[in-house]
């Protein structure tokens, strides 16, 4: 029974992970088509401004709430200002151009602050379910994706901007001819996806290790997630972490992480065969 | 000021580019050297212990030249940047053999990079030293290989943690050859003490989360946990065991936590605390030769964060090691260096004595068990003399010299 509680807490636990790490790429995605390399770089300046500032004195909960989402979103306006805004609608033109970014960003941040930092230590500690102990701390993760998910769907769909934004997707030109400067939807969206993978990577430093290196091995599973899931941003999202996550934490558990691994990849492969637009290209779609 | 025109521009560019091209002939023609090769992993995923190689890997030719050269030259370090990528390993190891013609090369950090650099070194006759802790079995009487190996390290670890907490070990492993064959020698040290590994699991290096297998470990209730994780990613097991309250309830043993001089900085103290290792050197060794090594290293780099690790301080002794050899033979000959080099002197370095084995060229030195408190190691244990017994058991140089390979030790 106890183990039964801690497997399924353990897989949704996976899903809140693959929700945090693929919502901000979603939206830059999903909703932009601009293929953003940089994505794994976002995360690990979310990190460093943690870990940078919480060292330097700041409380680690404002650190990871205000201070990471603040910094990546700020960032990331300005890297579409300069960047980005000149590459809509190239789609290969932007893979390459945020792939420089990121090795730019990881040169720059190991200048800058150096590749050795101390990291913040897991709020919480742990707590007991029968003879397991699990992180109080999966908790949180699990409270903020389902969090970021539901704000994301309240601004699409309940707001002025949210309905602006997804006209401006949808069809810029009739936009920009009913007055909206679709120019700055862009910007505001693409911060936003900033500052989301900002809070994203804030809230994995103190999980796992912060070093410049580090979106690198997050990039992937974050791209899997949004491409699996196709183009609306939280049915999509939502929908391929939950089977992914799943199937990734269940092998795990049955064999053990090399195959949990790959069958992540063997899934992810499959659907796109059979679903090439992703699950929302086919089911759910009209969704969000 | 002058306008920049398109022909000023070919002017002032033509003359610049045709004086990069002499320049090299007159350095050359103008210095009388002694070049040594330094190939450490300077950017990329390998930084953070590459970095500190290479500033050790400095600071040794500077206090060789400090003290007047060698033969009554100047050492002159002929560093490149291989950025932790493989075909950079073998294009600048070719460079350093032909085109800048060195005496020797320090370098190469995974097995992999060594596995690419090693056959380019034999080839051309370009003495090759490999500083790294690794799986051991490299046999190769072009090498010098000063690094612990298994029968090193884990051999006297494994006991020393069983009589500490118990006979059942559960094995979490990086899933690359490292892992694999440290793992099969956990598993037979733990049988040979007449106790018993209950599970291994390895994990790719780019997984993060561990939730599940902590979760195992506690179902499996082992004495404790072997770790043999490599890589930031992996570091996440260290926090994800300790967030979940585990620290207090099973130990963790290590044989490579600790081995880049980073591990206890990035990780909190919280999160390190209590983690046994062994290694070849320590920061904690107590001897005057330790104590003014880790002075001139805090002088010559006061801004550093790293920790002297047995990667960074074996580095050190590889440049000086072969600099004494140079001395003593009043040359730069290989085969000359080799001779004093396996003739059985010993040589007192900042992490004990260190003499070299002529069967195997592995070194023959102290190795430490040390437990980690406040984010610093602290030596429980030496063992003096501590022979490379695996690499022993396949490779003998002086009946095969031509040997040129490394040898899977079947266990």
């Amino acid at each position: 029974m106890d183990y039964t509680l801690v497997v399924a807490l353990e897989m949704i636990r996976a899903i809140a992970w693959l929700v945090l790490l693929a919502s901000g790429l979603a939206i830059i995605f999903g909703m932009m088509r601009i293929i953003n390399f940089a994505h794994g770089e976002f995360l690990m300046l979310g990190g460093y401004t943690v870990v940078i500032s919480t060292n330097a004195g700041v409380n680690e909960w404002v650190s990871i709430l205000i201070l990471a989402p603040v910094v990546v979103g700020v960032f990331g306006i300005i890297v579409e200002r300069l960047v980005i805004q000149r590459l809509y609608g190239r789609i290969l033109d932007s893979l390459l151009a945020t792939w420089g970014l990121s090795m730019l960003m990881m040169g720059g941040v190991t200048m800058i602050f150096g590749n050795t930092v101390q990291g913040v230590s897991t709020p919480f500690g742990g707590m007991k379910i029968g003879a397991y102990q699990v992180p109080i701390y999966n908790f949180v993760l699990i409270g903020f994706a389902v969090l970021v998910l539901v704000a994301i769907w309240c601004v699409l769909k309940f707001t002025k901007a949210g309905l602006i934004a997804r006209a401006t997707m949808q069809n810029a030109d009739m936009a920009e001819a009913l007055g909206i400067r679709t120019r700055w939807v862009y910007m505001t969206t693409f911060g936003i996806g900033s500052a989301i993978t900002g809070l994203a990577g804030g809230l994995l430093a103190p999980v796992t290790g912060v070093v410049p290196t580090m979106g690198m091995n997050l990039v992937g599973q974050s791209f899997i997630t949004v491409i699996t899931g196709g183009a609306s941003v939280i049915a999509g999202t939502l929908s391929s972490a939950t089977l992914l996550g799943t199937i990734s934490q269940g092998v795990t558990f049955l064999t053990g992480p090399v195959y949990g691994d790959a069958a992540l990849l063997v899934t992810a492969l499959v659907l796109l065969r059979l679903l090439p637009q992703g699950i929302t290209g086919r089911i759910f779609k009209r969704s969000l | 000021m002058t306008k920049l025109s398109r022909r000023n521009f070919l002017y002032t560019t033509g003359a610049a580019a045709a004086a990069t091209l002499a320049s090299p002939l007159v350095a050359r023609a103008g210095t009388d050297t002694i070049k040594v090769g330094g190939l450490h992993d300077l950017s990329g995923a390998l930084d953070s212990t590459g970095v500190p190689m290479n500033q050790v890997f400095q600071l040794a030719i500077k206090e060789i030249n400090d003290a007047g050269g060698l033969l009554g030259k100047q050492v002159e370090a002929v560093i490149y940047d291989p950025q932790s990528n493989m075909s950079l390993y073998s294009q600048y190891a070719t460079q350093l053999a032909l085109k800048d013609k060195v005496d020797v090369v320090m370098g190469g950090i995974t097995s992999a990079s060594r596995e690419t650099i090693r056959p380019i070194f034999h080839r051309y006759n370009t003495f090759y030293f490999y500083n790294t802790q690794y799986e051991g079995g490299v046999c190769d009487r072009n090498e010098i290989t000063l690094g612990t190996t298994p029968a090193q390290t884990v051999k006297r670890v494994i006991p020393y943690a069983m009589n500490l907490y118990g006979k059942k070990v559960y094995t979490v492993a990086a899933d690359y050859n490292y892992g694999h064959i440290t793992a099969a020698w956990v598993k037979r040290y733990v049988e040979e003490n007449g106790g018993e590994v209950i599970a291994t699991e390895f994990f790719p290096l780019d997984v993060a989360q561990f939730g599940s297998t902590i979760s195992k470990i506690q179902g499996a209730k082992p004495d404790f946990v072997l770790s043999a994780m490599v890589g930031t990613s992996h570091l996440g097991f260290y926090r994800q065991w300790a967030a979940a309250g585990m620290k207090s309830q099973i130990p963790i043993v290590s044989t490579v936590y600790g081995a880049g001089g980073t591990e206890q900085v990035i990780l909190t103290h919280e999160e390190s605390d209590g983690i046994i290792a062994s290694f070849g050197y320590f920061e904690a060794i107590d001897n005057p030769t330790n104590k003014a090594f880790l002075e001139k290293v805090a002088q010559e780099y006061p801004d550093k964060k790293w920790v002297m690790s047995e990667i960074s301080e074996v580095t050190y002794e590889g440049m000086k090691i072969w600099a004494d050899a140079v001395k003593e033979a009043g040359s730069t000959k290989r085969d000359a260096l080799l001779e004093v080099l396996t003739s059985g002197k010993t040589y007192d370095m900042p992490a004990g004595k260190v003499k070299i084995d002529p069967k195997t060229q592995h070194a023959v030195r102290d190795v430490y068990i040390a437990t980690c408190k406040d984010g610093v190691f602290g030596i429980n244990e030496t063992f003096p003399d501590s022979q490379p017994e695996d690499t022993q058991m396949v490779c003998d140089l002086i009946k095969d010299p031509k040997s040129n390979t490394q040898y899977e030790i079947s266990l």
